[in-house]
């Protein structure tokens, strides 16, 4: 903080008027307010980034020398079945999750400010709960509800004459509750961005389809849907690109299991990289994940500006 | 509100009206609430076995309220997990990154939003969004020998320092900073106050809403915050809440009034702040300048 200080003293001369085209220029000042965001962004993002790169063409374990291996790992890499499993396990997942997660922060966001709920303000609290708990914690609570044998899900399917359900160890019931102990964790924050959006949309214009005979689904449909188009991309946007990093809350529901069925990429990568110590592989994963954040961003934004335009 | 609403449709009977007005209400605060029953059960259920003893835990038929309450995972916790530090470990962790989050985000947010007119400052915000696509979590690996390198592998600052710069924070007072009018700045300037001034005696006092915003949020981000503890510390005595709650539940037999007690503990300093704070944390307003 010392160094911000010193750096922001503008260089004293004679004070000039500030007048077209005669701006002066502030130049050390911006750098000193942000010198340390810069300085972190280079140690902690473009160093290991760069590094991430070309270890991936490397065979480095952490520690000693390297050489340099070419395309190697990638080469293991797409003839490995562990990573195929990690990658489809992780795109499935998001495919369940993002769709749901959308639909219910869309729909308790619509009835939260709909004028005809009653106990709005507490209901509302209520959906934001879960924002407050961790990721580990989320997923302790998911794996309590969900124990096979002594779990209060299948307590309730038995009552009522079914069988148990093995939450644990069938890989897509195992998937279902992540997508469901995701979907009720990231409710919350899309939901105030989604409430904000809902109540920008201008209410003459739901009066003027109400006069012209419009139900409650065409209103919705035709009126508030294309007004939240921006932050519908927005939540779709982040919703995938955290599905794809989800990591801690598996490590507490079910630790990617039962096995190694439900390993998502980030757990791939950490366990590549720690537990194998196989930095150069586990980088060569990290890139491959890197490439698919980015296209699903850019692939979105693409959709969204066509839509736009 | 919803009397305006429905009078702008065709004129009708005060009782008819009110009649139709319920008809839409109870179907609609039925679901609201249903879905409100849906989100708060798991975080009951929770709390109802925290404090049911270890017996009652796993006995059928379950009960719904405990039988016999009892502290006795909570004592647990506090005895023999030694919560209070990971606690204390956490919450130090947490306060200063916090601390130094919100300084930094104030800091090049002012930039970000004041000084435009060079290019560097906007390349700069363009490197910021990236990093929102492209997150360290992806890069464990080398990030780790960064860290290593740097002598933070195993210390408290490698726990903080990592963490300070988030993208989220930057924008959050980008966006407020662009919103106060230029002519406020070039009003300090002609009255002579240099750059630091103008950011720390008028500016930064200013966004008091936001920082109150960033701090709760931040606070939140580094006490739920699992992969930067769990890549940068090895021993036990500097294990954060989280970690440690994962190595209970990573056991091979998990002692479940232990984990139980812990979790329900380990969430009560972020309830604590949310009732004190709900206005800044749950403003959608404010939340809504992430969008941009």
């Amino acid at each position: 903080m010392t160094a911000t200080a010193i750096a922001t003293e503008r260089p004293a001369g004679p004070r000039q008027r500030p007048g077209r085209g005669r701006r002066p220029k502030y130049r050390l000042a911006p750098l000193g307010l942000a010198g340390l965001s810069i300085v972190l962004f280079a140690v902690f993002f473009v160093w290991p980034g760069s590094l991430g790169l070309i270890y991936s063409f490397t065979d480095y374990t952490g520690i000693g020398t390297y050489d340099f291996i070419g395309l190697a790992n990638y080469e293991k890499l797409f003839g490995d079945p562990t990573f195929y499993q990690a990658l489809t396990r992780s795109l499935l997942f998001a495919a369940f999750s993002v769709p749901l997660m959308y639909v219910m922060s869309l729909s308790v966001a619509s009835l939260l400010v709909s004028n005809h709920a009653k106990g709005r303000s507490a209901a509302k609290i209520v959906f934001f709960f879960p924002w407050l708990i961790s990721p580990i914690v989320a997923g302790v609570i998911w794996r309590w509800m969900f124990g096979e044998s002594f779990g209060f899900v299948n307590y309730v399917v038995t009552e009522l004459g079914g069988n148990p359900l093995a939450w644990q160890t069938d890989p897509d019931l195992a998937l279902m509750v992540v997508v469901m102990a995701a979907t009720w964790g990231g409710t919350a924050f899309n939901m105030l961005i989604f409430i904000a959006a809902l109540k920008n949309v201008p209410r003459a214009y739901y009066e003027a389809a109400e006069i012209d005979g419009a139900n409650a689904w065409q209103r919705f449909r035709h009126i508030t849907l294309p007004s939240i188009a921006p932050t519908s991309f927005l939540v779709i946007l982040l919703s995938s690109l955290g599905a794809m990093k989800e990591f801690a809350m598996v490590q507490a529901l079910n630790g990617g299991g039962p096995g190694t069925s439900n390993v998502f990429l980030i757990q791939y990568i950490y366990e590549t990289g720690f537990k194998r110590a196989d930095v150069g592989y586990a980088s060569a994963v990290s890139m491959i994940l890197l490439l698919i954040l980015l296209s699903i961003a850019l692939i979105q934004m693409a959709v969204n500006r066509r839509r736009g335009a | 509100m919803s009397t305006a609403t429905t009078a702008a449709a065709r004129p009708r009977t005060r009782k008819a009206r009110k009649a139709k007005e319920l008809g839409t209400a109870i179907p609609v605060t039925a679901f609201l609430w249903l879905l409100a029953a849906v989100y708060a059960f798991p975080i009951l259920w929770f709390l109802l076995s925290a404090f049911k003893p270890g017996s009652e835990l796993f006995q059928y038929p379950l009960s719904i309220l405990p039988e016999d309450p009892t502290l006795g995972g909570f004592e647990k916790a506090w005895n023999r997990f030694d919560f209070m530090l990971y606690f204390s470990n956490t919450l130090a962790v947490a306060l200063a990154t916090t601390a130094l989050t919100v300084m930094a985000s104030a800091m090049t947010g002012y930039a970000l939003a004041k000084y435009r007119e060079q290019r560097w400052v906007r390349v700069f915000f363009i490197c910021l969004l990236a990093t929102t696509m492209l997150p360290t979590e992806v890069i464990l690996s080398p990030t780790f020998l960064v860290i290593r390198d740097l002598g933070m592998y195993d210390t408290f600052a490698g726990l903080v320092v990592p963490s300070i710069l988030t993208a989220t924070g930057v924008f959050m007072f980008r966006q407020y900073f662009l919103s106060v009018p230029d002519d406020i700045v070039e009003a300090a300037r002609i009255d002579g106050a240099r750059e630091a001034g103008i950011f720390f005696r008028i500016m930064l006092p200013m966004s008091r809403p936001i920082i109150m915003t960033l701090a709760i949020f931040s606070f939140q981000w580094r006490w739920n915050d699992y992969v930067w503890p769990l890549i940068v510390v090895a021993d036990e005595r500097k294990f954060t809440l989280q970690i440690a709650l994962r190595s209970i539940v990573g056991a091979e037999n998990i002692d479940w009034p232990l984990l139980l007690a812990a979790s329900v503990m380990s969430i009560l300093p972020l309830v604590l702040i949310f009732i004190v704070f709900q206005k800044y944390v749950m403003n959608e307003d404010i939340n809504a300048g992430l969008k941009d």
